[in-house]
């Protein structure tokens, strides 16, 4: 291992390197690094929730703002609670609970199917990051 | 920087009356390399080394390299000038493509674009003052220009789909880390051939 006053002074070694602007233009690239990243890599944020009953669509609900809609079905109510930037279905009266044990969904493209009151629950975002799902 | 000084002497192309006074009129032309054709495959010869030892690295990611060999070109480009640095540049990635196997391929021509947008910049960033933007600046900015060209190409031809452009921040990172790297050790290696003991006082006195 190395002391740390040997660190030290290697350390000072290249950094006597670097001349003002070469920190400079190391900032900027580590900004454009950043900044692609966020503008690239965020295909897979969803920016609405689509609800369907019985095969048509029930409602478009934008996931900016909280919310809680009872959609429904001929079992009864499924309960669909949105929050900013993710969905969950809360509660529905089937008897497997599958579409409730899901949880929240928080990517684009993500589904939750509640079969027995014919209710489902989808993300969708600029880009999906699924072309489809099968279960 | 400094120009070189017998530019126009380079003998590439020059003919030469044999010194034996052998036949004049049969058209023979001798090549005669000047001392900057010494230089210039000495470095190209350096770089092209390192460009092969660099190959035998595994990397995880295919396209992103270290690019060791800029480091001489980034020496050259300070001590030579930017038309040395041209030719051991251009030198190595043809050299270097022909012992890798990999002349003409897909690589080769990523590679060559790169290359010859990073010549580019660092034409324009050797012009930049000198006491504020020194080897590790051109180190980076040539990086980038690298994995610019590359992407120009690698988009145009060889996957013609946006989806190329979803791996620019993971090259941009690597050009960071690589041109930075590159950059440190190039001026290292300056300051020792400059003999300056004292980085500081060699910058402003240089400035």
């Amino acid at each position: 291992m190395i002391s740390g006053p040997a660190l030290r002074s290697w350390l000072a070694a290249w950094a006597a390197c670097l001349r003002g602007g070469d920190v400079l233009v190391l900032v900027a690239a580590l900004g454009v690094c950043l900044a692609s990243a966020l503008s690239l890599w965020q295909g897979g944020r969803p920016d609405k929730a689509v609800i369907k009953a019985g095969g048509r669509t029930f409602a478009e609900v934008p996931l900016s703002a909280p919310a809680v809609i009872d959609v429904p079905g001929p079992l009864g109510a499924t309960r669909i609670e949105i929050q900013p930037g993710r969905a969950r279905v809360a509660a529905d009266p089937g008897p497997r609970q599958y579409c409730v044990r899901q949880g929240w969904l928080n990517t684009a493209g993500a589904v939750a199917i509640c079969a027995p009151n014919q209710v489902s629950l989808a993300l969708s975002g600029r880009r999906a990051d699924y072309d489809s799902l099968a279960y | 920087m400094t120009p070189s000084p017998t530019e126009d002497t380079r003998g590439w192309a020059s003919s030469c009356p044999p010194p034996g006074g052998g036949p004049a009129q049969s058209g023979e032309r001798l090549l005669r390399p000047t001392a900057d054709d010494h230089r210039i495959a000495r470095h190209a010869a350096a770089a092209i080394v390192l460009t092969v030892a660099e190959a035998a690295v595994p990397l995880p990611l295919p396209g992103v390299k270290p690019g060791l060999a800029n480091i001489i070109t980034l020496v050259v480009l300070a001590r030579w000038g930017w038309r040395e640095a041209v030719w051991v540049a251009l030198l190595r990635v043809l050299v270097g493509s022909l012992l890798l196997g990999q002349f003409l391929a897909p690589g080769f021509f990523l590679s060559l674009a790169g290359s010859l947008l990073s010549l580019v910049v660092l034409g324009g960033a050797a012009q930049l003052p000198g006491r504020w933007l020194g080897p590790v600046s051109h180190s980076i900015l040539a990086a980038f220009a690298h994995i610019a060209g590359q992407l120009v190409v690698a988009r145009l031809w060889l996957v013609p789909h946006d989806g190329v452009f979803y791996l620019v921040p993971v090259f941009a990172l690597a050009a960071t880390v690589f041109g930075l790297a590159n950059g440190l050790i190039a001026a290292r290696l300056l300051q020792e051939e400059l003999q300056c003991s004292a980085p500081a006082s060699a910058g402003e006195g240089q400035g």
